[in-house]
């Protein structure tokens, strides 16, 4: 027994040297643990050494706001200036949207212009679907609005849509000109890829921070936070786009004589529309996901009533609005979809304008109608009230049958999960010594990057420990630690079994693609409502909302190993779950552990949403923020929070790539 | 015994003086990709060998091209993938910037030119056609070829109708309202050749045109081409990879590689005296009746022979094959003014028919 097991590690040692380079690091570590009294500093970080860099940031802002001098004028006049702006874009899309609009017609006396009629809305909305795709989509679509007004969601949906309206097209154009301009500079583009970096792994509490503190509580701040939200995927898909404009077609534009803004605008974006497109319905879907979330700063709308449910636990009232968030989610996205699959299509020429433009025409005729009957018929105009279903009832009855029935065992879950697994794997993380976590980072970066990659990933993890945020940072890590082993867990037998059968493959990939378009926000409800607050809460919350991209690229790795060498190892008579295992996991791998990347980043940016639910890590540290309006202690927290999804996210693509070189797959 | 017109290279003399028959004169141009490349080509005084480049870690895409090209005639730039003929196309357009050189186009040294100018000349008197078409895909047939005239600011009914004019000359009358995706690929290509010749261009930048098309609709297309040319009479810069497309197209050929012109010459030229064994391997298995013509192949004149029927001297032996061989004897040979230069035997005409042995 003793001899087998010792040849077995002799044997492990013999193919794997490098497994003996990281025992000898764990023993350093151990060795660190029992150094705890000759070196204190080294196992937890001295406190009087913490940089206090909130307070200089928070200082900062405050300068700028109260005081900076942009030469012609005062950093607060251009916030005021933008946000005066923005609140008249905003006054007008909830004008058409939702209340209306009043014409002063002289004197006391006022015209009440109503907004659009909500069969008006839907109706555009259908025909809208109809021109783009088939009937099909436009009975989704209508279904979808359909059931905002007769669930009595439509007032608050149109508010939420009012943002969107607004913060999409800004986006859109922001990042386009972003995007236009890091192609056209390329050290543009290298000076803002960092920033969109980690704009895109800061967690979304964290914006709301300082634009709540420059443009106070309201719609303005949401919407505006929710457009720089969406930035980043914009910009980024542009300069993309643009790159991948065939040399011909720019060729052809220099040949045909046009100046740069011809070659720009005439030839280039339209040549990239497809790509464009994809950044499009990504500004959408963030934008919605954004405004969700900045219900906390005011948006009001969907977000608000979501928000506001989960405080008061008022769990039929919450999950309606949820719903009706995700329908609105399904709507947008598909129709945004549809729309960027298009091509144009071929129109006789010399046609009346009716005939060349059907659906526009009966969309008008719709509006017109609706909006003349509307005076005399108040159903036409809103929705009548008493025809509203409510099914909060149904929902809260349903929770309490389940909590009544399922008590017991849901709570065994939940205590035995947190015994056993969470609460010993927190504390062993939080026993760890700085300086060894730091160690082995950078140990870990050396061997799969080089130096450059340790020496970035062990400043961004000093990063956390000098601002003072590493013990909140160590309940980040175990609560994600644990949520992408559970989500793996989960995702990859689900992965794996999509690959090997098509009829699966499809229905996955219908329900990962819903599942990838509902707000973050959605995910918390059915949590709280089973397992009310608390770390088990947010954890089971977290693999929810990544659970897709484990799923997504476990399914694409294995479907992507040749097909010629799954046939040698047929040949080779090698059985199902041999090729499985011999075959395609190995090859699949490094495309797996992308996912498993995504899933992190996925993960951290919903844990600091589950804050809302009682965790006590980093995602705690930026709500606090966030309601105390303390800059400093959200952007800080929430840079330690990008710092931790930048390490994982290096070491993890550096050895997917060392992997996928080695396997010959790049 | 064989009278050849200049051979394999042509020296262009003072730009000035050759305006009249010169549509475009390249001199000394090169470009060479890689971190400072003009440094290195100044300090080895613009001579440098393929090799020499390549050590210094360097691409010589074009190496001191000097040819001129005449007006209305279909010069042919053929060479291997990697051989930096277009490259060399896209210098002349200066879509790509040369790294050393001068190019004159009525006159102007293109290179010097401010970009304003430049924008003007490629308004008015350059068209290009592409390998892969490179249509708009957001435009119909009608949109695209009217394109270079709207970016000129020409109003839309007069642009419309000149493209009409054109789509109908390419035979697509009747698609002007599709999209490029609903059209095979010749259609598309004549959407390229009609978006080209939209802004009634004096020189004609052909870039493979045809090269990714079937083999059969190439030769359609070539067909086309050739069509279009007797009716417009353009100076045409013709980039092709394939030899047998060269011979049917070509005045004239310029042989490319490693970025350099190894010959220049007609086809016929080529075939009876190729500089290289790199021109003689494109040239070896060619149809050499459809080639070479009664001056190639004649014999000194036997005077105490007399002819029953002669031939001029341009007449290519794939003409006159049948007759010499009905006639049992050999056929005279004559030059522009009917005098006697030559002979055809029957025997020379099937040395060339069977591709028995070379001349010379």
């Amino acid at each position: 027994m003793r001899a087998t097991f010792s040849r077995a590690i002799a044997y492990a040692f013999g193919r794997r040297p490098e497994l003996v380079f990281w025992l000898v690091v764990l023993a350093a570590t151990v060795a660190l643990f029992a150094a705890d009294e000759l070196l204190p500093w080294a196992v937890e970080y001295p406190s009087e050494w913490v940089i206090p860099l909130r307070f200089w940031v928070s200082d900062f802002m405050k300068w700028l706001i109260n005081e900076a001098d942009l030469g012609l004028f005062t950093f607060k006049q251009f916030t005021r200036s933008i946000s005066w702006v923005f609140n008249w874009f905003l006054a007008a899309s909830f004008g058409v949207l939702s209340e209306g609009v009043k014409i002063p017609l002289g004197g006391e006396a006022l015209f009440h212009l109503p907004s659009l009629s909500w069969i008006a809305l839907i109706a555009m909305l259908a025909i809208m679907a109809y021109s783009i795709r088939d009937w099909a989509l436009s009975l989704l679509v209508g279904i979808c609005f359909l059931y905002l007004a007769i669930f009595g969601q439509w007032g608050s949906a149109m508010v939420t849509l009012s943002s969107i309206v607004v913060a999409v097209p800004l986006g859109i154009l922001f990042g386009l000109l972003l995007g236009i301009l890091a192609y056209r500079h390329p050290w543009f583009e290298r000076a803002i890829t960092p920033l969109l970096d980690l704009m895109q792994t800061v967690p979304v509490f964290a914006y709301l921070v300082p634009v709540l503190f420059m443009f106070g509580f309201g719609p303005v701040a949401a919407m505006t936070a929710t457009m720089i939200y969406s930035l980043p995927p914009m910009t980024r898909c542009t300069t993309m786009a643009l790159q991948l404009v065939p040399t011909e077609i720019v060729e052809f534009g220099n040949m045909a004589g046009c100046s740069h803004r011809q070659l720009m605008w005439k030839v280039m974006v339209p040549s990239a529309r497809p790509t464009l497109m994809v950044g499009v319905n990504q500004v959408i879907m963030l934008s919605l996901n954004m405004v969700i979330i900045a219900s906390m700063i005011g948006a009001g709308g969907l977000g608000f009533d979501v928000l506001h449910a989960l405080r008061r636990l008022a769990i039929g009232v919450g999950l309606e609005a949820g719903v009706a968030i995700t329908v609105l989610a399904i709507a947008l996205d598909r129709l945004s979809q549809a729309y960027a699959g298009k091509a144009p299509v071929r129109v006789k020429k010399k046609v009346s304008f009716v005939r060349r433009h059907p659906h526009l025409v009966a969309a008008l005729a719709i509006i017109v109608a609706t909006t003349v009957t509307g005076f005399l018929v108040p159903a036409v105009a809103d929705y009548p009230e008493s025809l509203t279903v409510t099914t909060s009832g149904f929902w809260e009855k349903l929770v309490t049958w389940i909590n009544i029935h399922f008590f017991d065992t849901l709570d065994a879950i939940k205590s035995g999960l947190l015994l056993n697994v969470l609460i010993p794997f927190k504390r062993f993380l939080l026993s760890l010594p700085w300086l060894a976590v730091m160690g082995l980072l950078a140990l870990a970066g050396v061997r799969l990057g080089g130096w450059r990659l340790s020496l970035g990933v062990a400043a961004m993890t000093a990063f956390v420990a000098v601002t003072g945020n590493w013990e909140k940072a160590m309940i980040s890590t175990y609560l994600i630690g644990v949520s992408v082993v559970l989500a793996s867990g989960i995702g990859m037998p689900i992965g794996i079994w999509a690959a090997g059968n098509d009829r699966v493959h499809r229905a996955v990939q219908v329900i990962i693609d819903t599942l990838q378009t509902l707000p973050a926000f959605v995910y918390l409800i059915p949590v709280v409502m089973l397992f009310r607050v608390g770390d088990f809460s947010a954890m089971i919350a977290v693999v929810a909302y990544s659970l897709v991209p484990i799923i997504r690229y476990t399914d694409h790795g294995i479907r992507q190993v040749p097909p010629s060498i799954i046939e040698a190892a047929t040949a080779a008579g090698c059985t199902h779950r041999q090729i499985l295992l011999k075959v395609q996991m190995p090859l699949a791998l490094p495309e797996i552990m992308l996912g498993v990347n995504q899933t992190i980043m996925l993960g951290l940016s919903m844990l600091v949403i589950t804050a809302l639910v009682g965790t006590r890590d980093l995602g705690q540290e930026v709500y606090i923020a966030l309601t105390k309006a303390d800059t400093g202690r959200g952007i800080v927290a929430g840079v330690c929070v990008a710092m931790i999804a930048m390490v994982a996210d290096r070491l993890i693509s550096a050895w997917s790539t060392v992997r996928k070189k080695q396997l010959g797959l790049s | 015994m064989v009278s050849l017109k200049s051979g394999s290279t042509s020296e262009p003399t003072d730009a000035s003086a050759q305006m009249n028959t010169a549509a475009m004169i390249c001199k000394g141009v090169w470009k060479v990709f890689g971190p400072n490349a003009e440094r290195f080509l100044a300090e080895h005084d613009s001579k440098a060998s393929y090799e020499e480049l390549i050590a210094a870690g360097l691409i010589g895409a074009v190496r001191d091209v000097n040819l001129e090209i005449r007006q209305g005639e279909i010069f042919v730039i053929m060479g291997l993938s990697g051989s930096g003929k277009s490259t060399l196309v896209r210098c002349m357009s200066r879509l790509i910037e040369p790294t050393a050189g001068e190019v004159f186009f009525e006159g102007q040294d293109l290179l010097k030119m401010p970009e304003k100018d430049l924008i003007e000349i490629r308004r008015h008197k350059m068209g290009m056609v592409f390998q892969h078409f490179a249509l708009l895909p957001h435009l119909t047939v009608l949109g695209n070829v009217a394109f270079p005239l709207e970016v000129q600011g020409i109003d839309r009914a007069t642009r419309e109708q000149t493209a009409c004019e054109l789509i109908e000359l390419v035979g697509l009358k009747g698609r002007e309202d599709y999209y490029p995706r609903e059209l095979s690929g010749g259609q598309q290509q004549r959407v390229g050749i009609a978006r080209s010749l939209a802004v009634k261009p004096e020189i004609w930048l052909l870039d493979e045109p045809f090269s990714a098309l079937d083999p059969l609709i190439r030769r359609e297309m070539q067909d086309e081409l050739m069509r279009l040319q007797n009716m417009l009479h353009k100076t045409i810069v013709f980039i092709t990879h394939d030899f047998y497309e060269s011979i049917r197209l070509a005045d004239r050929i310029a042989i490319m590689n490693n970025g350099g012109i190894i010959q220049i010459g007609t086809p016929e030229d080529l075939v009876t005296n190729p500089a290289t064994d790199h021109v003689a391997d494109f040239t070896r298995d060619i149809p050499r009746p459809k080639v070479l013509s009664a001056r190639s192949v004649m014999a000194p004149v036997d005077d105490r022979l007399t002819f029953t029927s002669s031939v001029p001297a341009e007449t290519k032996i794939e003409v006159l094959a049948a007759d010499i061989v009905d006639q049992k004897g050999p056929i005279g040979v004559t030059d522009g003014e009917g005098k006697i230069i030559g002979q055809i035997t029957p025997e020379a005409v099937f040395d060339v028919l069977l591709h028995r042995g070379t001349k010379e």
